[in-house]
């Protein structure tokens, strides 16, 4: 299932200009809203759901290299969080849901 | 110079998580017990019983520096250090605004008592303070300093609330005075834990929630007990210095 497809169906909104999201596969999902946490355990490719807009999310996904971040409850990142996301080839992606909405929509569609 | 042992970060009843004894009287006769000279009382987003603290220390040769322990929208707890009470008033005016309207659950999250300086009840406290504000790190740094605090990000190395584990490393654009760490390690094996730490100076505090934690490993040599001394001393200018002592 590629990020173009996860994009349409749950309703995301990119906040970055994405790599092309056709040609990106996520591995498989992790949810976390605590940094060390998501540093010990999300894996490479990995799309990471988390309500965090903090600006280290960025220096976490390009460190881990996943897919994509899914902000939830539409928290806010700073111009300066996406002006460095774009710099990074970090993608963004913003939705009013939860992180257990969003969790339990990508395993109901096979993301596992 | 002057020699100084110092707990920058005590709890008084306010704070729900704090014990009922941790009254100004108490504080203070706790404190110098201790060995101690200076410390802050810090309350979780919350600063009512400072002045009362500091009433209370009037002439017993210990300085209250009035602060607040106040929690980011990431769950992140940082110390904000005043000179004055009245930039701790003005500050807390700021936290009014940012934090939820909730009200407290004393039977879950412990009482919030407003206290007089000899430790009598003024008021409960009925909102609910064990919470985030939701200011960012960035905006506790900007806007604290703004109103002249000292803002140190609290216990960084704690698993809950501890800027580490929550942010994952420390960011230059801060431009922090200094982190503090846990009772729990010392100033190096916090820096071979955390390489970003290494850069800046680290101090450590009690995280004060009952009279017995006073910790005092912290000291300071500096003309007098103010923030701008504290300031230089940990920069190491004009002769000011500051470590941290390991038991």
């Amino acid at each position: 299932m590629t990020l173009e497809e996860i994009i349409t169906r749950l309703g995301l909104t990119p906040l970055t200009s994405p790599r092309p999201a056709a040609s990106i596969v996520p591995s498989a999902g992790y949810a976390s809203d605590l940094f060390s946490c998501v540093m010990a355990g999300a894996q490479h490719g990995n799309l990471w759901i988390t309500l965090q807009a903090h600006a280290n999310i960025i220096a976490i996904a390009a460190l881990l290299e996943l897919s994509a971040i899914i902000i939830t409850e539409n928290a806010q990142p700073d111009a300066a969080t996406l002006q460095k996301a774009s710099e990074q080839g970090v993608t963004l992606l913003s939705t009013r849901l939860s992180n257990y909405e969003i969790a339990g929509r990508l395993w109901e569609m096979g993301l596992r | 110079m002057n020699h100084y042992r110092a707990d920058l970060h005590v709890h008084s009843v306010l704070s729900p998580c704090a014990e009922v004894e941790m009254i100004p009287p108490l504080i203070v006769q706790a404190a110098l017990e201790h060995g101690l000279n200076l410390i802050a009382i810090t309350d979780r987003n919350a600063s009512e019983n400072a002045a009362a603290v500091l009433q209370a220390a009037a002439g017993s040769g210990l300085t209250v520096l009035p602060g607040m322990e106040t929690q980011s929208r990431e769950d992140v707890h940082l110390l904000c250090l005043f000179e004055t009470l009245e930039a701790l008033q003005a500050w807390q005016q700021q936290i009014n605004q940012a934090l939820p309207c909730l009200p407290n659950r004393p039977e879950y999250f412990g009482e919030q008592f407003v206290v007089d300086s000899s430790g009598e009840f003024i008021r409960r406290e009925e909102r609910l303070l064990l919470t985030a504000t939701r200011f960012s790190v960035e905006e506790i740094f900007e806007q604290a300093s703004a109103l002249g605090g000292l803002v140190i990000p609290a216990h960084v190395d704690r698993p809950a609330n501890g800027l580490l584990t929550t942010l994952g490393v420390v960011s230059p654009a801060w431009q922090a005075a200094a982190f503090e760490i846990s009772r729990h390690l010392s100033p190096d094996q916090a820096r071979r834990r955390f390489p970003s730490l290494q850069p800046y100076p680290l101090i450590q505090n009690g995280d004060v929630h009952s009279l017995e934690q006073f910790l005092g490993s912290l000291w300071f040599e500096m003309e007098h007990p103010t923030l701008k001394e504290i300031r230089l001393a940990l920069q190491g200018a004009d002769e000011r210095r500051f470590g941290v002592n390991i038991p």
